[in-house]
């Protein structure tokens, strides 16, 4: 799960990160009182939990309140990358002297955090990491020691930070640190860090992602998660453990197993065809579970026919049979269904289905894919 | 002779009690693995499918002389699990629990160095030596006994290759799933390792997705320390950058971890790659009783 900026930055300033002194708003003529009691020059900037909004013109400078409420005018109505803006950050403007970037991440080779930092903040880091990996330097993280001094004193020296700066620095670096591991964190971002003009250092963006394995146990960060990010069929999908992801092809897919879904959408995807969406029903998927996936995709206008393609392990191939029944029981699908199911209980899912009117099974996924492939393009 | 789990294996059910528990403990005893006692704190002395229940894991092994344990609890209890059966010296520990913190599994991780445990997992299907013993939720019926070690990340979708393989006549000598996270506790690089020291291992197949760099460290173990060749199959061609496709790992950030990317990698390391997976059974043919030789 992502957070927006202004989310971020309230659990940065908890730890004791510096940041920009501002406040979040929807309304162009509220952005202009936060102008007016920060005072000075503000940047509002859009808050969307997409990358690249300064370069489709979601960050403004606004020199008066009545500047503000315009830029907030401008922004609140744009769409970026497909996501409407309904927020704006309101924030005093920094004099910026140097753009530095820090950020943490598990290292998953080494199944370790791992901190990095660059004196090339405020682009995209992912480019300095493939054009330049010599101008990002790192360090491993114990989880058993945690963040240390000499962490710190690497990071700030490999910056080229003034003496001056390092024990200002290892304060942030310890809270992103203990940030991190506290809220249970994939990523956490600072970018840029910036050095301002009168030599103090200061958090101008921040962006933190949350492990959604750990959110259960984070109830007040996932009580951030914002409704209008997601859309309604991605959010029933979550609230029903369904593992779904919309795509833009005519072909439902419901598999059990990522690994599985992801083949088998690579292979409607080599013969010709083009998947509705992803969607893993997970392990040991229920009658019930089976049911909304179906409603998920066959919600979908788009879909012209359905691939279900289960392997029975801790999944039961009679339970994913039941559900496909009870979701057609008193009304048709509307589509072709193709099933290939083998595994625990085959047989008896076999009995089940084979009573369904217009459920075609199949035994091998290649015929089956194949079979969908062909029946979606019929009427197109 | 196979890897992890043989004869010797005699096992312990950490959450023997539960749902996925209790049918798998059945399914495990029905393919004839040794499982010798079950834990459920609280339920000590009770029976599952005639397997004596345990309050603790250390009272398990001090009873029973259980070697290797499979964790069914809950995500949360996944992490304590894991360094109960550590504690109780367990040698091989598989976590089938999924959802586990990526931050539990890397204390788990740390803590687990330098002991003699080994985890496979968690998020995974567990390990299966075909004819003698499983260790796992994946369906028995599907192995049969063979030359081909089979490594994956992914559950359902190794069944499936396996299956495939065995509808070709080809037998396995073990598959390991790994599991979905993104910090596991054995990689690629292990288990290949494992396999090429293996006697009954003649072929590996390598079954990667996309996330991380997992099968490119496996590249290049393979092209630097393998004799035995290896046939490999990368999942999610077809998925977008950004988007989480199900398992935790399984994510293309900023360009890393393509599955173009890993298939580059492991042919450039002398791996057979299939592009469909109904190639593999004839890939692994082709390279079934040819004399090993370095992969490069």
């Amino acid at each position: 799960m992502k957070l927006h900026e202004f989310q971020s930055k309230a659990i940065l300033a908890r730890y004791g990160i510096p940041i920009p002194r501002g406040e979040v708003t929807d309304t162009p003529a509220e952005a202009a009182g936060i102008a007016e009691r920060l005072g000075g020059r503000v940047a509002v900037k859009a808050q969307v939990l997409v990358g690249g909004r300064g370069k489709a013109g979601g960050i403004r400078l606004a020199a008066s309140p009545r500047e503000a409420a315009e830029a907030a005018a401008a922004i609140l109505g744009m769409t970026i990358r497909g996501l409407p803006v309904g927020r704006v950050l309101v924030e005093e403007a920094a004099e910026v002297e140097r753009e530095l970037y820090l950020g943490l991440t598990v290292d998953r080779a080494i199944g370790r955090v791992r901190a990095m930092a660059s004196a090339e903040g405020g682009v995209d880091i992912e480019e300095v990491a493939h054009a330049r990996p010599d101008r990002i330097g790192s360090v491993a993280i114990d989880p058993f020691l945690g963040f240390r001094d000499y962490h710190a004193r690497y990071l700030a020296s490999f910056l080229g930070l003034p003496a001056s700066l390092w024990v200002p620095f290892s304060g942030i670096a310890q809270g992103l640190s203990a940030a991190f591991a506290e809220s249970d964190a994939s990523l956490a971002e600072i970018n840029p860090l910036v050095v301002t003009r009168d030599g103090t250092l200061l958090a101008l963006d921040a962006k933190i992602n949350l492990d959604d394995n750990a959110l259960p146990r984070q109830p007040e960060l996932a009580a951030l998660r914002n409704a209008d990010e997601e859309s309604p069929a991605e959010a029933r999908a979550r609230l029903a453990g369904l593992s779904y992801v919309p795509l833009e092809g005519t072909i439902g897919c419901m598999v059990n197993g990522a690994g599985l879904a992801m083949a088998t959408l690579d292979a409607v995807k080599a013969l010709g065809g083009m998947p509705a969406n992803f969607l893993d029903v997970g392990g040991g998927a229920r009658a019930e579970r089976i049911q909304t996936a179906l409603d998920l995709i066959l919600s979908d206008p788009r879909v012209r026919a359905v691939l279900i393609n289960i392997f029975g392990g801790i999944t039961r191939c009679d339970e994913v049979a039941r559900g496909v029944a009870e979701a057609f029981s008193g009304r048709s699908p509307g589509v072709p269904v193709v099933v290939r199911l083998v595994g625990t209980n085959e047989a008896e899912a076999r009995d089940i289905l084979g009573q369904l009117e217009g459920v075609r099974v199949q035994r091998s996924l290649e015929e089956a894919a194949r079979l969908a492939v062909s029946l979606a393009g019929v009427g197109v | 002779m196979a890897i992890l789990v043989d004869h010797h294996t005699r096992l312990v059910v950490q959450g023997i009690t539960g749902r996925e528990g209790t049918f798998h403990t059945q399914q495990m005893l029905a393919y004839g693995t040794q499982v010798v006692a079950g834990v459920t704190p609280g339920k000590g002395g009770q029976q599952v499918h005639g397997v004596p229940v345990f309050d603790t894991v250390r009272q398990a092994v001090a009873e029973t002389g259980a070697n290797a344990s499979i964790i069914f609890v809950p995500a949360r209890g996944a992490a304590d699990a894991i360094l109960e059966a550590a504690d109780a010296e367990v040698a091989l520990v598989v976590c089938i629990s999924e959802g586990v913190p990526t931050l539990d599994m890397v204390r788990v991780r740390r803590a687990l160095r330098g002991s003699g445990t080994r985890l496979v997992g968690p998020n995974c299907p567990g390990v299966i030596t075909p004819g003698v013993a499983k260790v796992g939720i994946m369906p028995g019926h599907i192995h049969v006994p063979g030359p081909v070690g089979v490594v994956s990340r992914s559950g359902t979708l190794t069944y499936e290759v396996v299956y495939a393989l065995t509808q070709a006549g080809i037998g396995q000598s073990t598959c390991v799933g790994i599991g979905g996270d993104p910090v596991l506790g054995t990689g690629f690089v292990d288990v290949l390792e494992l396999f090429e020291d293996d006697p009954q291992t003649e072929v590996v197949v390598l079954i990667g997705e996309i996330g991380g760099s997992d099968e490119e460290r496996a590249a290049t173990f393979i092209h630097s320390r393998m004799r035995k060749p290896v046939v490999a199959f990368v999942a999610g061609r077809s998925a977008p950058a950004g988007k989480r496709m199900g398992h935790a790992g399984a994510i293309i950030d900023g360009g890393a971890g393509t599955a173009e990317g890993k298939m580059e990698a492991l042919r450039a390391a002398g791996v057979a790659v299939a592009e469909m997976l109904g190639e593999i059974p004839g890939l692994v043919r082709e390279r079934l009783g040819q004399p090993g030789g370095p992969n490069s």
